[in-house]
């Protein structure tokens, strides 16, 4: 068993060391100065808004969508799951290819978005499109997931007991799945904070507007690495923050049980 | 357990063989300018005595690259600016000039409004250029730069993307998404349409490369350079529409 320890300290070293260099690369107080500069802040203004709005559409779709599919079994059932889990596996190229062959310009869909006034490339709005099709599958896949490890008998006592499908969906499915729907919507917050590639050749890069966090950091790279260091910086706190509440929160859960 | 033992020996097996085989060819790496991609890709396949690896990107993050310790053999920017700033902080081998390109107006091909560059300042312009740190960025401010100020202004106020190179702004326009970006003239195809600059407008775009330092094959990365300005690449270069180098 001993020699088990050697991989896992490769792992560690492997998968800890770049992200500790983000931090000892330069001095705590110039990466906080960087900080400082007016773009920086846009940038992640920009990233949080986005995330968040699209988190929102996530949810407030995703939530009935992964119960409908975790509590019925119909024809196709599988394919549908396939399907919707697709963009997780996708690279973020195709994710922005694709996005532009169906909703861009001269998309399949780009003349009837054109006709309804709705303009997404070059648009805020063009983020969270992006950011909602590679973020929703985390969501989706753990919300279904844990409406499927629902005890059936107290979704059907509700129903036995008068409740209506959508009260039994609102008053005990959701309150029991609730750490798994944290957890999901936290792994889709943190993968929408750290899209690139669908962003840029989605909504294209303009500080303000469609420049979020990842794309402003691929920026200063060129010229300003201790600017790109800075926001990574930040990045890679904010993701740690994610991941250590949902941690806590699957704790908490777990002891309550 | 056994398995250990065997991926530890092929491991080492892997390390230990610094000599390459008779029949490997040496790789040769090459980081060069987004705009350089057609005209590079082909004539490097027939490079003798190298395997060549090209590396696409934005000059500026080529050479970001390089300033991070990265080492390719040969670094080829769309401007003459940066393979300079590179041989100053003694990263690069004094670099020369192989080919010349110049700034256009691009349009998609259906667009008919945009005739000349004041035209961009019309309100509602999708306007899509390179990044400012991007060569054919800083060109195309250098262009606005001789406009009178209200009007740069404007057409400023109309750009709706800035793009890490020159194939981000090619994109957006094939795509349909805007209507009008500044690229070079080797990057019109067939869904663009080129508007020339005129001559007071037209800042020059000159390519530079250089050895870089510290290569451990130095020969053939000279070997590489000396064919971007005479051989089967200085030939795929005028094919795509480069100029010839000054002098």
């Amino acid at each position: 068993m001993r020699w088990f320890a050697l991989p896992l300290a490769l792992a560690l070293a492997f998968l800890v060391l770049p992200v500790l260099a983000i931090f000892l690369d330069s001095p705590p107080g110039e990466l906080l100065d960087a900080l400082g500069e007016p773009g920086a802040l846009d940038a992640l203004w920009l990233s949080l808004r986005t995330s968040v709005t699209a988190l929102a559409i996530i949810v407030v779709v995703g939530t009935p969508a992964a119960y409908l599919l975790a509590t019925r079994r119909f024809r196709g059932r599988a394919l549908l799951i396939t399907l919707i889990e697709l963009p997780l596996v996708l690279p973020p190229a195709v994710a922005g290819i694709a996005l532009l062959a169906a909703l861009g310009p001269s998309g399949i869909l780009g003349g009837a978005l054109e006709d309804a006034g709705i303009q997404l490339t070059f648009e805020t709005a063009g983020v969270v499109v992006a950011l909602t099709f590679v973020a929703s599958p985390y969501y989706l896949r753990q919300a279904q997931a844990s409406f499927g490890a629902l005890d059936r008998s107290w979704l059907d006592a509700s129903r036995t007991l008068g409740a209506s499908p959508t009260r039994t969906f609102a008053r005990i499915a959701i309150p029991t799945a609730a750490p798994g729907l944290v957890t999901g919507g936290a792994l889709a917050f943190g993968r929408a904070l750290g899209e690139f590639g669908a962003t840029l050749m989605f909504a294209g890069s303009l500080a303000g507007i469609t420049q979020t966090a990842p794309l402003a950091i691929y920026e200063r790279f060129a010229t300003d690495f201790e600017a790109a260091l800075a926001l990574s910086a930040v990045l890679v706190a904010v993701s740690a923050a994610i991941l250590l509440s949902v941690k806590f929160f699957e704790g908490s859960a777990l002891r309550h049980d | 357990m056994r398995w250990l033992v065997l991926a530890v020996a092929l491991l080492a097996v892997g390390c230990g063989d610094d000599e390459p085989a008779a029949d490997e060819r040496p790789r040769l790496i090459v980081s060069a300018a987004a705009s350089l991609t057609d005209a590079l890709t082909v004539c490097s396949r027939e490079f003798e005595g190298a395997d060549v690896r090209l590396s696409f990107g934005g000059s500026d993050e080529l050479a970001a690259q390089i300033r991070q310790g990265v080492r390719p053999d040969v670094f080829a920017a769309a401007n003459t600016r940066l393979p300079e700033e590179l041989a100053s902080e003694d990263l690069l081998e004094t670099p020369v000039e192989f080919a010349t390109n110049e700034l256009v107006m691009a349009l998609p091909g259906d667009e008919r409004e945009i005739e000349r560059v004041e035209d961009l300042a019309a309100p509602g312009v999708r306007l899509v250029i390179g990044a400012e740190t991007v060569p054919v960025g800083s060109y195309t401010r250098d262009v606005l730069g001789h406009l009178p100020a209200g009007v740069r202004e404007q057409i400023l106020a109309n750009v709706r993307s800035e793009e890490p190179d020159v194939r981000g702004v090619v994109g957006k326009l094939t795509q349909g998404a805007a209507d009008a970006g500044f690229v070079y003239l080797t990057d019109i195809t067939g869904d663009l349409t080129a508007v020339e600059l005129p001559p007071e407008l037209q800042p020059t775009v000159a390519y530079g490369a250089g050895v870089v330092k510290g290569t451990e094959q130095q020969e053939l990365a000279q070997r590489y350079l000396d064919g971007l300005t005479d051989g089967p690449c200085a030939d795929a270069l005028r094919e795509e529409g480069f100029g010839p180098p000054p002098g």
